[in-house]
């Protein structure tokens, strides 16, 4: 009954569903959908900055920000495809201001840029100034400016409609089945093309900095159709979540002159990266944070650090590492510029924690935030299936839930944002060309059978089994034994239990049997997602004998460029878990030892 | 401690009409009104609807009436509530079940308004960005800042006579753009604000101010477009 058709379907109106939507429907008849409002889309949480070699402040140059990507990824990103993003930065940053983004200026009143970890100046190895920014609400304005943009191109949306399900026939993708939540109904929307942007799966793990949103049903969604999943053992832990929340407290704070302190008072960073120090990539700063704790140096020998941004930290920080502005003075702030730059932070601080950082400071975590991993694109946005880079017919993917790979074992901060802006702009023009060139495919007969069989079972299940009993124990699990450091010993344990707990999910209760905004119906399906990649993320990491960028074997504490320079591949085939590898493309950097 | 939690309960395919449950918890003061209702749901009643996504007040997604008072429920903890809490939905809006509101009329109050950047003028010959100086940028900060959550119309006496009053948040987004230096549009949407549903029905009575969780004064910025529309100046 509920038969939609149009030539692109975008699944997630993030600030690459968004972005997408935007391109493609230039050109061809195009519908967003998403079970979030779009403007509650987890891009509204980045708040650091966007990158691009603008040297707005200070010299810096296109070919310094693709080598600091390289490296930062721990030489597992697709040099190509990182090249292709950097080039693309400046104009994309560009585009979003003409949209009218209200980015904060410089004196000359041009884009104001900030430090951030892993970006620097390869001439002399200090850190540069890469970073766009709109205060500590980047992503806020960049979700807000794509969003209005799409009303003032009425491009269409379908609010609050979840999809559950791709349709593939005659080996092209064909359309989604989804939920429209108000009313419980399924709709089909038949497509020619459809590109997914549904953000990542950071729930996954007991603290994140995460929305609860991300439970990675893209990810899923195309596992089950028995394509693969790409490098899914690398997840990347931010070293600075509010400790027990996992809140979010933006790199920048450390590009404006903060620094970590452990419970003995000292700032111990220089010790693990003696040039850039507290602005080494998030990797290496979470791992030594972890260090800090287990050798007894968390603060009151607990769990936690000190994020330590107090003006006087600050200047005199600033004054030992010898930092200055771009004029040559004295790098100083007072407690005023701290509030303007860090609003929203010192707002989470008061609000969450009761610490103000201009007085106080503020202890902090590693928490899960990012997924590296996902599925497998070129640098077009074309979902590809194998190690040849075969395209999948009319299927595309951009943002956090598709992999380019341009992040490989580590992500550079505000290189994400970067990411959507310039993949789903281009997934977005791709989708659109195809779909002008071809006939609809035909749906496949029953369309939402398999959707409707999957959710009835949900909903008449008679076992006992309580949805958020299962959700927290795998969290748990996953952040206990697949988290920052990893051995075989925890893992193998990871994958017995997370399957015992699918087990479980077999026998879930749903209690509401209704129809209008079952939530209860929709947490059950988003958690039977999560179990999938979890099972994933662990079957990879298990994988994967070295330790690169994210992934930290302490079992196998090293590279192994010799074994290990290549993507790992993940299928489901007879719900076995098969795994294949992808050869990692390298221009003209070849790797090298990491320091930072 | 132990916390009383009072919730507006309506499920549409079974109740004729709303009633209220009332749980008790024990919870942290730290625990975030969010948590709370997340607990119901997650062991007391599953069938407890209502809206969340990042849990930190960044989303807009979990306004809700909380003593009273319209505030996010994630960025509302124990500590501030104390033991007793009653946990409504917004004011003024259809309730479709529990704590879900039908937002429909807000945002096609927000749509009114232009709600995105014109300016059709050529870019600047080096194709780079429109300068704006730091003091034109920081002349509309305040109301950038706005995640659409409905706090404050919902709030408003003239908006529960009205749905078709644009309200404060609509006003908050015309105001971004208004005072924004690059923007073009401004006195078509003073225009459109000065029509019946606009800013004359504004009375002052400073509730969304107090209800914005992101602290915008709201009233001010009302003030401004006022002010704009009498003086036809924009500084
Ligand atoms: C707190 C925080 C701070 C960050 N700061 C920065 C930063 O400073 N710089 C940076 O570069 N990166 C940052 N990041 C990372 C970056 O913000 C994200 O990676 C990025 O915004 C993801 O965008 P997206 O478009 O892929 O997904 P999202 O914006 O999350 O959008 C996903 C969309 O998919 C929809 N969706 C999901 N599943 C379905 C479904 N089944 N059916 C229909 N719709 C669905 C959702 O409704 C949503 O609209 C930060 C991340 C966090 C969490
Ligand atoms: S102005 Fe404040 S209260 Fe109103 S919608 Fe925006 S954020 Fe919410
Ligand atoms: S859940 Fe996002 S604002 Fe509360």
């Amino acid at each position: 009954m509920n038969a939609h058709q149009f030539d692109v379907i975008v699944v997630g109106a993030g600030g690459a569903g968004l972005m997408a939507g935007l391109y493609a429907s230039r050109t061809a008849k195009t519908a967003v959908i998403s079970k979030l409002y779009p403007t509650r889309s987890h891009t509204g949480a980045a708040q650091g900055g966007i990158s691009a070699a603008l040297g707005n402040l200070e010299e810096d140059r296109i070919e310094w920000h693709t080598y600091d990507s390289i490296k930062g990824s721990d030489y597992l990103g697709d040099q190509d495809a990182i090249q292709f993003m950097c080039e693309e930065a400046p104009q994309a940053i560009l585009e979003l201001e003409h949209m009218g983004l209200p980015f904060d200026r410089t004196p000359e009143g041009r884009i104001s840029q900030r430090f951030f970890g892993g970006h620097t100046n390869n001439e002399t190895g200090k850190p540069v100034r890469r970073a766009c920014h709109a205060a500590d609400r980047t992503g806020h304005m960049i979700l807000q400016t794509l969003y209005q943009q799409c009303l003032k191109n009425k491009v269409n949306f379908f609010d609050e409609y979840q999809a559950i399900d791709l349709l593939i026939e005659n080996g092209r993708a064909v359309g989604v089945v989804a939920i429209e939540l108000a009313t419980g109904e399924l709709h089909t929307f038949h497509a020619k093309a459809v590109i997914f942007a549904t953000g990542g799966h950071g729930r996954i793990f007991e603290v994140t900095s995460n929305a609860y949103a991300y439970t990675g049903d893209g990810a899923a969604m195309l596992l089950r159709k028995g394509l693969p999943l790409e490098d899914m053992e690398f997840f990347q832990f931010h070293p600075t979540g509010i400790y027990k929340l996992g809140i979010l407290i933006t790199e920048g704070v450390r590009g404006d002159g903060g620094v970590l302190i452990n419970g003995k008072g000292e700032r111990f960073m220089p010790k693990y990266a003696p040039t850039v120090k507290d602005l080494a990539s998030r990797d290496v700063v979470s791992r030594a944070i972890y260090t800090e704790i287990r050798e007894g140096r968390g603060i009151n020998g607990s769990n936690y650090v000190y994020l330590d941004v107090r003006p006087e930290t600050v200047n005199r920080i600033a004054e030992l590492d010898g930092r200055t502005n771009p004029d040559g003075s004295k790098y100083t702030v007072t407690g005023e510029q701290i509030l303007q730059k860090l609003p929203d932070i010192i707002d989470f601080c008061r609000v969450y924690l009761g610490v103000d950082p201009v007085t106080q400071m503020m202890p902090i975590q590693p928490t899960a935030h990012y997924t590296m991993g996902g599925i497998p694109t070129n640098k077009y946005g074309e979902v590809v299936i194998d190690d040849k880079q075969t395209p999948f017919p009319g299927l595309y993917a951009a943002g956090e839930c598709a992999c380019v790979s341009v992040h490989g074992g580590n992500r550079l901060g505000t290189n994400s944002l970067l990411d959507l802006v310039v993949f789903g702009k281009h997934a977005g023009l791709r989708a659109a060309e195809y779909a002008n060139g071809v006939e609809f495919e035909s749906l496949p007969k029953q369309p939402e059978a398999a959707a409707r069989s999957q959710f009835d079972a949900l909903r008449h299940a008679t076992g006992k089994e309580n949805v958020y009993d299962i959700s927290t124990e795998m969290k748990k699990i996953m952040f206990d034994l697949v988290g920052i450091y990893r051995t075989e010993k925890d893992m193998l344990v990871a994958i017995e239990k997370v399957r015992e707990l699918k087990q479980r999910y077999a026998n879930v209760k749903v209690t509401d049997t209704g129809k209008i905004f079952n939530t209860e119906l929709i947490n059950a399906w988003e958690l039977g997602n999560m179990l999938e990649l979890a099972e994933v993320i662990a079957v990879s990491a298990l994988n994967r004998k070295e330790s690169r960028g994210g992934h930290s074997r302490e079992d196998y504490p090293n590279r192994d460029d010799k074994e290990w320079m290549k993507h790992t591949l993940v299928v489901k085939q007879a719900d076995e878990l098969k795994i294949s590898y992808k050869p990692v493309t390298v221009t003209k950097y070849q790797p090298k030892v990491r320091v930072y | 401690m132990q916390v009383t939690l009072k919730i507006f309960r309506f499920n549409p395919e079974v109740d004729k009409k709303w009633h209220y449950e009332t749980y008790t918890l024990d919870a942290p003061e730290t625990d975030r009104i969010l948590d709370l209702l997340e607990k119901v749901k997650g062991h007391v009643d599953g069938t407890l609807s209502f809206r969340r996504s990042c849990a930190h007040g960044v989303c807009g997604s979990d306004a809700l009436r909380i003593n009273g008072r319209n505030q996010l429920a994630c960025k509302t903890l124990v500590r501030d509530t104390g033991a007793k809490i009653t946990v409504e939905p917004l004011l003024g809006l259809k309730v479709i079940k529990d704590l879900i509101v039908d937002m429909k009329p807000f945002f096609d109050n927000y749509k009114t308004v232009l709600p995105y950047f014109i300016n059709d003028s050529p870019l600047p010959a080096d194709g780079k960005e429109r300068l704006q100086t730091i003091e034109q940028r920081a002349r509309f900060d305040e109301t950038t800042k706005c995640v659409l959550c409905a706090a404050c119309t919902t709030s408003c006496p003239s908006f529960w006579g009205s749905e078709t009053y644009l309200g404060p948040a609509a006003f908050v987004t015309a105001h971004r753009f208004i005072f924004d230096s690059r923007d073009e549009a401004a006195s078509e949407r003073l225009h459109i604000l000065s029509e019946t549903n606009g800013v004359a029905r504004c009375h002052t009575v400073y509730n969304c101010t107090m209800a914005c969780p992101r602290e915008i004064q709201i009233t001010k910025a009302i003030g401004e477009i006022k002010l704009a529309m009498i003086t036809g100046k924009l500084d």
